[in-house]
């Protein structure tokens, strides 16, 4: 089975919100609201445990760049839908005490809702914040990259519901190539911030679903360097036995003296 | 274990291949898509405010990593944890040089309490207490979670050795099985009891929060010098004013004093947490107490047993706070944005909001 991955573009991107619903609709997750944040037209303002496809909505000053859609607001209107990013090294698979979180064989990462006891160290293991306990139910819930329709050969749903196709879904090679062509075409076309946000040179090891996006990653609260947090065992488990020594050694240097006093 | 998967019983028909093409035609038609049923009020969507995102800066503000969901039953555990671990590392070094057998017993005991106090709280922190035998399904060496869970559970076992046997040969049985028996559970018992008091350190430390993984090494020898002074000030608290217990008093004020004055002095932007607003205050106070505060007492009224009474109470006090003051830390730390990106380019950045 070929590794699949999602290219999600933010220059192809309206803002209409597809994705959110499909994906509801179609994993039945739990309402998250449906209030207006306040922030654009940004109404969940993050992934979590019952939003896994996030719309976001960027107004940037005009000077940061061209419009990427029709539009004449006196500001650049930037969208882009977030997602679960199925790292290559994902802090979460990792953190998991239970094995309740898995590698698929599409290279996804999926939680198992059967498994999962909700003792909630992905959440802090995540580098992306995305993994999260949903509160009513106790169990951490993130996108499953519709491991149910990817089974039956089907695309994800907010894949098939994009009607911009600025959700693409395929195997991760071909993907990977389309978005260094689309970046070349954009800073051709005069989008000379345009990149690709996908962390390959970090610890993460890449992601499964990466991003063609306009400007630093900061602005799309992507982590610039993201790091998958079992880079710190050695060093922590490191100073814990360390200290554990000598915390030993002092308490018998302890009982030591008071024995010959 | 299908339980309550399926609570909702209002539930509309699952979606089709149909509905998608529709939610798919909707949207490329009108810019947005109909909520099919059983949606909240639509309000008036918001007038768009230009310029509220920086291009240099983050989402409006927002957060980029998730809080911890820890309640308290987690910083509780971890104290009793460091607690019951080093005691049973004070109960060897007390009978490798002949101690008082009656402080042996009390710290075994103190050990057992803590084993039998520890699962319940961590069982109680589950978002579902049924499944906390699904810790033990697997092993994995790279999660600090499951190699904390397996470690409480081979120190329960260890422990529960180690009283039984030290509690027979005090009842008079002697045998040679039964000493083996016992020195058998007091070694194994401190060992796996050390990682338990240290471990917590690492749990924190290798996560995404920066405030926690920019502190890992500090983290494991704080969290067992707090266990350390806590289980002598338990010992003392209960009648033991030996020597031995005033040393390990100092000793633990004294790297408390130590590690508290490297954490004021550190002016990282990680570190913002531990320095300013209500969790900031909560960490000093937390680290006065069990740092400075228990060490003059220790020395000033060391010949006055209320005096040591005093030092042991804020010394406890200060290390329970301390555990809650770094999981409130942790929330903080997570809300930040700005100190995740400085961190992840070394930049500073200069769109901080003051």
């Amino acid at each position: 089975m070929s590794l699949t991955a999602f290219l999600t573009d933010t220059t192809l991107c309206i803002g209409c919100k597809a994705c959110e619903v499909a994906c509801k609709e179609w994993n039945e997750v739990p309402d998250d609201g449906m209030i207006w944040s306040g922030l654009s037209y940004d109404n969940t303002k993050s992934l979590g445990s019952s939003t896994w496809r996030h719309v976001m909505f960027l107004e940037q000053p005009l000077a940061a760049g061209p419009q990427a859609v029709d539009t004449k607001d006196p500001f650049r209107w930037l969208f882009l839908s977030d997602v679960c990013k199925h790292c290559a090294n994902a802090g979460c698979l990792e953190a998991c005490p239970t094995g309740s979180i898995v590698r698929t064989e599409f290279g996804s990462v999926f939680v198992q809702p059967d498994v999962c006891n909700g003792c909630g160290y992905c959440v802090v293991s995540c580098p992306f914040g995305v993994v999260d306990k949903r509160p009513d139910d106790g169990r951490a819930f993130k996108c499953t990259f519709c491991y149910d329709r990817q089974r039956a050969g089907l695309v994800p749903a907010c894949a098939k519901a994009c009607p911009t196709e600025s959700i693409r879904f395929g195997k991760l090679d071909e993907l990977r190539e389309r978005a260094r062509n689309r970046v070349g075409e954009l800073r051709h076309r005069g989008f000379k911030d345009a990149n690709i946000y996908d962390p390959t040179e970090s610890s993460v090891g890449g992601v499964h679903a990466f991003f063609v996006i306009l400007g630093q990653p900061e602005a799309y609260n992507f982590p610039p360097a993201p790091e998958v947090p079992t880079i710190h065992l050695k060093s922590a488990w490191t100073s814990a036995l360390v200290s554990a020594i000598i915390l030993f050694a002092a308490v018998c240097a302890a009982f030591a003296f008071s024995a010959v006093r | 274990m299908a339980q309550s998967d399926n609570a909702n019983s209002t539930r509309r028909p699952k979606a089709t291949e149909e509905r998608l093409d529709q939610i798919r035609r909707e949207a490329a038609a009108t810019g947005g898509v109909p909520v099919a049923s059983g949606g909240a009020g639509h309000a008036a969507p918001p007038v768009a405010l230009p310029g509220k995102t920086d291009a240099a800066g983050s989402y409006y503000n927002l957060p980029v990593l998730k809080e911890p969901t820890w309640t308290w039953e987690v910083p509780l555990y971890f104290f009793l944890g460091g607690v019951a671990g080093v005691s049973s590392c004070i109960a060897l070094a007390a009978q490798f040089f002949s101690g008082d057998p009656a402080l042996i017993r009390a710290a075994l005991w103190m050990a057992l309490a803590g084993a039998a106090i520890c699962p319940i709280l961590l069982i109680a922190d589950l978002g579902r207490p049924s499944r906390f035998l699904n810790m033990l399904r697997v092993f994995k060496i790279q999660s600090p979670m499951s190699v904390g869970a397996w470690t409480l559970v081979a120190f329960s076992g260890c422990a529960f050795l180690a009283v039984l046997g030290n509690e027979l040969v005090l009842r008079g049985f002697s045998s040679p099985l039964l000493v083996a028996m016992l020195w058998t559970g007091e070694i194994s018992a401190a060992a796996t009891g050390l990682i338990l008091a240290s471990y917590t350190g690492v749990l924190v430390g290798a996560t995404a929060i920066p405030v926690w993984s920019e502190n890992r090494k500090l983290l494991p020898p704080h969290f067992l010098t707090s266990g350390l002074g806590s289980a002598a000030g338990i010992l003392e608290l209960v009648g033991f004013l030996t020597s031995a217990t005033q040393i390990l008093g100092l000793i633990s004020a004294g790297i408390e004093t130590l590690i508290g004055g490297s954490i004021e002095l550190r002016r990282r932007n990680v570190d913002i947490p531990l320095h300013y607003g209500k969790s900031g205050w909560f960490m000093r106070i937390a680290g006065t107490l069990e740092g400075p505060v228990a060490l003059l007492l220790r020395i000033i009224w060391h010949s006055y047993p209320i005096g040591r009474y005093a030092a042991a109470a804020c010394f406890i006090a200060g290390a329970v706070a301390s555990r809650f003051a770094w999981i409130w830390a942790g929330r903080v730390s997570a809300r930040d944005p700005h100190a995740l990106f400085q961190l992840q380019t070394g930049k500073a950045n200069s769109s901080r909001p003051a």
